[in-house]
């Protein structure tokens, strides 16, 4: 039997590089406005009226805004396991790019062991598979305290 | 802004919330008839409709203005629809009191109805990636995230607790009891809040909102029309505020996976929710200190602080400490959800702003009753939609 490819939930959101992966999200080539999801139409900056938009790979650590989990199994498209499983959920804060972006945390965290604060940095988990493949989404990891 | 730009309310009416699975147009036309018997006025005098819409039953909730004026019956009024998400009730405020200011009506009609779902609010099918929406139910982000990640937020920042949030839940379930209009009366306790499954921590069931049918209505008109019915007294729209954020919006909101950048030189981030009670209170001519009391939109108990706190009735981070000293029960300084709130009455989307109107107006005519607001002469609401907008509507007498 081989093993399923493994492959992105979102095709182009984020690099498939399982070590060190990073979001995929553009920034205006006039003012500097990062986007996630990439925009590549308008710049959402008012004083900006620019229509060109460069791909950037957003950084990969941020500082947790906020967390939470989802207690109940969310509705169709998710994917849920049978037995369901709550995860948690982090909004992390990225500096350089002075956004926030949300996504699940990796398997076995749960809210009570983070704090609001402290450093997470990207990496890809499976969101779910099937017969052929296995469809992987970014997710949120603590970055051990020695290593923040 | 002066008195010349404000409108009054002759009446209101509401069909109470509930699960009650009837066509919407009939909680809109129940509604409609009690704010116009309310009033004293003809809805033949009446020469304008404003509709809240609803997406979620068909063509008639898309046109909600013509299908609430057919339904009474057509009479030649002009009709508007209006649909904002949860803001939906105050933008059809707006543009009735919009046609009374510039002249071109004395009367107008604002109704919103809905009736709901069962569960989660979910997307529409497919495989859409360039749908937000689709994107983060996708991802399990489904609405109680939202809520919860500003509660855990309010937690590590404010050190707010658990036992914080359930005590709104506590004071709003007492405040709610006794209305008649409410969905959910029964008084809730500590034990129950806690005995209550954990849909998206820190919030369980019991603090989240959940969705309704309702309707309500508001006969509106211009002063000097008022006055000529002999009702001058009659309290008066004095705010409406429905201000977007500025660039970069902060606030991380239903259905965004991610907060705007502002990477770019010049940007500061902001939030919405509190940009929206200073334009509010600039155009009533009024501050936070005239106010006696708020409906706040409590989509999460938790939530119900932060607005407290984006209306200014007190300092950032303080709302908790005013819950646990009693401030925002009904006889407290400044009484919040006098009405029950979201909590009492889950939600009727293009309903829910303008029931908020309704109550400050039932406080404001001392009409009340076991939930009045001794001497209550200002009202504020706040409401907010999607992506990151919403509403702050002033009443005063």
């Amino acid at each position: 039997m081989t093993a399923k490819a493994r492959v992105a939930a979102l095709e182009g959101w984020f690099t498939l590089d399982e070590h060190a992966p990073q979001l995929l999200g553009t920034r205006c080539t006039a003012c500097g406005t990062c986007y996630f999801p990439k925009q590549s139409l308008y710049c959402r900056n008012p004083a900006c009226e620019s229509t060109e938009f460069e791909e950037v790979p957003l950084s990969r650590r941020g500082t947790l805004w906020s967390c939470t989990n989802a207690g109940y199994a969310p509705p169709e498209p998710f994917v849920a396991a049978d037995p369901y499983e709550p995860f948690a959920i982090a909004a992390v804060e990225l500096a350089a790019e002075k956004m926030v972006v949300l996504g699940q945390v990796v398997k076995g965290v749960g809210p009570e062991d983070l704090r609001v604060g402290q450093a997470m940095e990207l990496v890809l988990e499976p969101l779910s598979e099937d017969a052929e493949t296995v469809k992987l989404t970014w997710k949120w990891k603590p970055v051990p305290e020695a290593a923040a | 802004m002066s008195s010349n730009n404000e409108v009054a309310i002759l009446g209101v009416g509401m069909h109470p919330w509930g699960k009650w699975g009837k066509n919407f147009v009939e909680y809109g036309l129940h509604a409609a008839r009690a704010a116009l018997a309310d009033s004293g006025v003809r809805w033949q005098d009446v020469r304008f409709v404003s509709g809240a819409a609803t997406v979620r039953c068909g063509y008639p909730g898309y046109v909600a203005g013509a299908t609430f004026a057919q339904a009474l019956g057509w009479q030649g009024a002009e009709v508007n629809t209006s649909y904002a998400a949860c803001a939906s009730g105050s933008q059809a405020l707006a543009a009735a009191r919009a046609k009374i200011l510039s002249g071109q009506c004395e009367v107008a009609l604002v109704v919103g109805a809905d009736t709901t779902p069962k569960g989660f609010l979910a997307p529409a099918k497919g495989y859409r990636p360039d749908d937000p929406d689709w994107v983060r139910f996708l991802l399990g982000i489904t609405n109680p995230a939202y809520f919860g990640l500003y509660a855990r937020r309010r937690m590590d920042l404010y050190g707010d607790t658990e036992e914080d949030f359930g005590l709104v839940k506590i004071k709003n379930s007492e405040q709610g009891f006794t209305n008649p209009n409410a969905r959910y009366r029964k008084k809730f306790t500590m034990a129950d809040v806690y005995a209550s499954p954990m849909v998206a921590h820190p919030l369980r069931l019991l603090q989240i909102c959940a969705t309704s049918d309702g309707g309500a209505a508001l006969v509106i008109s211009s002063v000097e029309y008022a006055k000529r019915m002999g009702r001058g007294d009659a309290p008066r729209v004095a705010a409406i505020s429905t201000v977007t954020p500025t660039f970069a919006s902060a606030d991380v909101e239903m259905p965004d996976i991610a907060t705007d950048s502002a990477a770019a030189a010049g940007i500061e981030a902001t939030r919405f929710r509190a940009a929206l009670a200073p334009k509010a209170y600039e155009e009533a001519g009024i501050g936070p200190e005239d106010v006696s009391l708020a409906e706040v939109y409590d989509l999460s108990s938790a939530l119900e602080l932060d607005w407290i706190e984006d209306l200014k009735l007190c300092a950032r981070g303080e709302a908790g400490r005013l819950t646990r000293e009693g401030a925002t029960r009904i006889g407290g300084r400044i009484p919040v959800n006098a009405s029950g709130g979201l909590a009492c009455f889950g939600e009727a989307v293009p309903a829910q702003a303008i029931s908020q109107v309704c109550e400050l107006t039932w406080q404001l005519r001392g009409q009340a009753g076991s939930r009045q607001v001794e001497g209550a002469k200002v009202g504020i609401t706040a409401n907010q939609g999607l992506f990151g907008h919403g509403s702050s509507v002033i009443v005063k007498r």
